[in-house]
């Protein structure tokens, strides 16, 4: 066998006389190797780990049968820890979850503690669903409306707020806002040369400059024919459709003759998800007041 | 001789060494690999899924393509924080039909398991073209080219038949259907469109790359990413129903 086979290792095991130790009988190049034994805690631990082993194949589910597996004595799954993990912070939150469930968003608002809670609340379900479209701040973008100023497309009291959050805008929800501005440019419902005229209008109904005046008068026509159905004489908007109100000076998409002109020429009709399903009632509520607290509230 | 000794035979073999190295590795894979095939509690079956309409599977292909799971997993982990952000926790079955399964093992970039609904198509667009204009500190490349690239789907029917033979359930008819479907499912108010749900229930036709006329790549990556995470109805989801 091996270490007895001198040929192999050239040396049969002997004690080495600097350590007192004996050796394995390997030999290499004349170096031979010390025979010590595994230090003790190593040894002791390794077999505690094969103890701990044992006690985790019972305890947990392990091992593998033929149409099962031993589910270990405690029973523990990891969907029924998260379950209960989530029914504990219900459960810690519930004092003031409760207050806020059964309080109306305008409630909430006049119980500072309340409302100090809900916006608590509001901010993560804010930064996580619709920041990515509002900002974090909710400070908007091209397309995305601010929601600090005072300018809503929809409505800025609590009841607008909630319910174009629980139905979202052109959602395809059934009781989601809609009011869509066609394509006239691209449907061939208003030529091309008076699409110029109607961007230069809707211009000056915000005191920007206009680089054509003389295509104020046609401008204005088209809008009266066309725009003014939604946008309203004088181009004042409508809430009720979701159509801006053109003279604050504040644009959704921006006030540059060429936008407006993209606009009019391919239309808009921008999305906001339903959150009703996807939230629950709590969040919505939460988030509800958190954005009418953002600064623009009605 | 003892048998402690007989480990030498190894040690003067290389072969015989990396036979013994296989079949102890091969003991421990089968172990825990093999029973995830039998094991009623890991194969559950659940309600709403189908498979992906050929539009999505097409955009499935760019996303596999394009290679976003390098930064993005699609698997919500049963663990609090991750439920309470992107919502239930994912099912095995929520990925049956996926050749390769897109889990992911990276987080760049946010869980993409349920993002389906999460955003409008217009934030998609925006967003594939240039990430920092909606998420200011995003490190993902603009993959605005998606929507200048007419999406070329003359081979979805063949991808499907693949898949099929790998165990995906398309049906001969959607075979046949498939090119019609694309064009039927990225563009708004298409008269075919109730055939298409009838073979793809719950699928939604619209123009997701918001230029009609033109099925792009875009159309078929925004029609994908809308989809994920969306078929199985959790107010109806009975998590012990599986447990047996």
């Amino acid at each position: 066998m091996a270490h007895t086979d001198t040929t192999d290792h050239g040396h049969a095991p002997q004690v080495d006389s600097l350590t007192g130790v004996s050796t394995t009988g390997h030999e290499w190049d004349g170096i031979q190797e010390l025979n010590n034994p595994l230090p003790r805690w190593w040894l002791w631990v390794f077999y505690a780990t094969i103890v701990w082993a044992i006690g985790f194949w019972i305890a947990f589910p392990a091992w593998p049968l033929i149409s099962s597996f031993t589910p270990g004595i405690l029973g523990w799954s990891s969907r029924e820890q998260v379950a209960e993990q989530l029914n504990d912070l219900r459960e810690q939150r519930s004092a003031m979850m409760t207050r806020l469930e059964d309080s109306t968003t305008a409630q909430i608002e006049s119980d500072p503690e309340l409302l100090s809670f809900a916006r608590a609340l509001g901010r993560p379900a804010f930064g996580d669903n619709c920041a990515p479209c509002h900002g974090a701040g909710g400070g908007g973008a091209k397309g995305y409306p601010n929601l600090n100023d005072d300018a809503w497309l929809w409505g800025g009291t609590l009841a607008d707020i909630e319910q174009t959050i629980r139905f979202g805008i052109r959602s395809g929800h059934d009781e989601a806002r809609v009011g869509d501005m066609p394509a006239f440019g691209r449907d061939g419902m208003i030529p091309r040369a008076d699409i110029v005229a109607v961007a230069d209008y809707v211009r000056s109904l915000s005191g920007l400059p206009v680089e054509n005046k003389a295509n104020l008068t046609t401008g204005a026509k088209i809008f009266a024919d066309n725009c003014a159905s939604c946008h309203q004489a004088g181009g004042t908007g409508s809430r009720e459709l979701g159509a801006p109100n053109l003279t604050t000076g504040i644009w959704l998409f921006g006030p540059e003759r060429e936008t407006i002109i993209d606009g009019v020429w391919n239309g808009h009709g921008s999305v906001m998800p339903a959150w009703q399903g996807r939230l629950d009632d709590t969040t919505i509520k939460a988030l509800t007041v958190f954005v009418h607290t953002l600064g623009g509230g009605e | 001789m003892s048998l402690w000794q007989k480990h030498a035979i190894f040690e003067k073999n290389s072969i015989i060494l990396l036979l013994g190295i296989v079949i102890v590795v091969a003991i421990g894979g089968l172990v825990e690999a093999v029973p995830l095939f039998y094991l009623k509690s890991t194969i559950e079956t659940v309600d709403g899924m189908r498979p992906r309409s050929p539009l999505e599977l097409a955009g499935f292909n760019i996303y596999v393509r394009e290679g976003c799971y390098n930064c993005h997993s699609q698997q919500v982990r049963v663990l609090r924080d991750e439920v309470e952000r992107y919502g239930h926790y994912s099912l095995a079955a929520e990925s049956m039909y996926d050749h390769p399964f897109q889990w992911g093992s990276k987080r760049t970039g946010p869980d993409l398991a349920r993002v389906g609904g999460k955003y409008s198509d217009g934030w998609h667009r925006d967003h594939l073209r240039d990430p920092k204009s909606v998420v200011p500190g995003s490190v993902m490349p603009p993959y605005g080219f998606l929507e200048q690239r007419e999406l070329d789907f003359s081979r979805i029917s063949d991808d499907m038949r693949v898949l099929r033979v790998a165990g995906v359930p398309y049906t001969e008819e959607m075979i046949e259907r498939a090119t019609a479907d694309v064009t039927i499912q990225a563009t708004l108010d298409d008269p075919d469109v109730d055939g298409l749900r009838s073979r793809y229930p719950n699928a939604v036709a619209r123009n997701f790359d918001g230029n009609p006329g033109r099925v792009t790549e875009a159309d078929a990556l925004i029609a994908y990413l809308q989809h994920l995470g969306t078929q199985v109805d959790f107010k109806l989801y009975d998590n012990k129903a599986n447990i047996r």
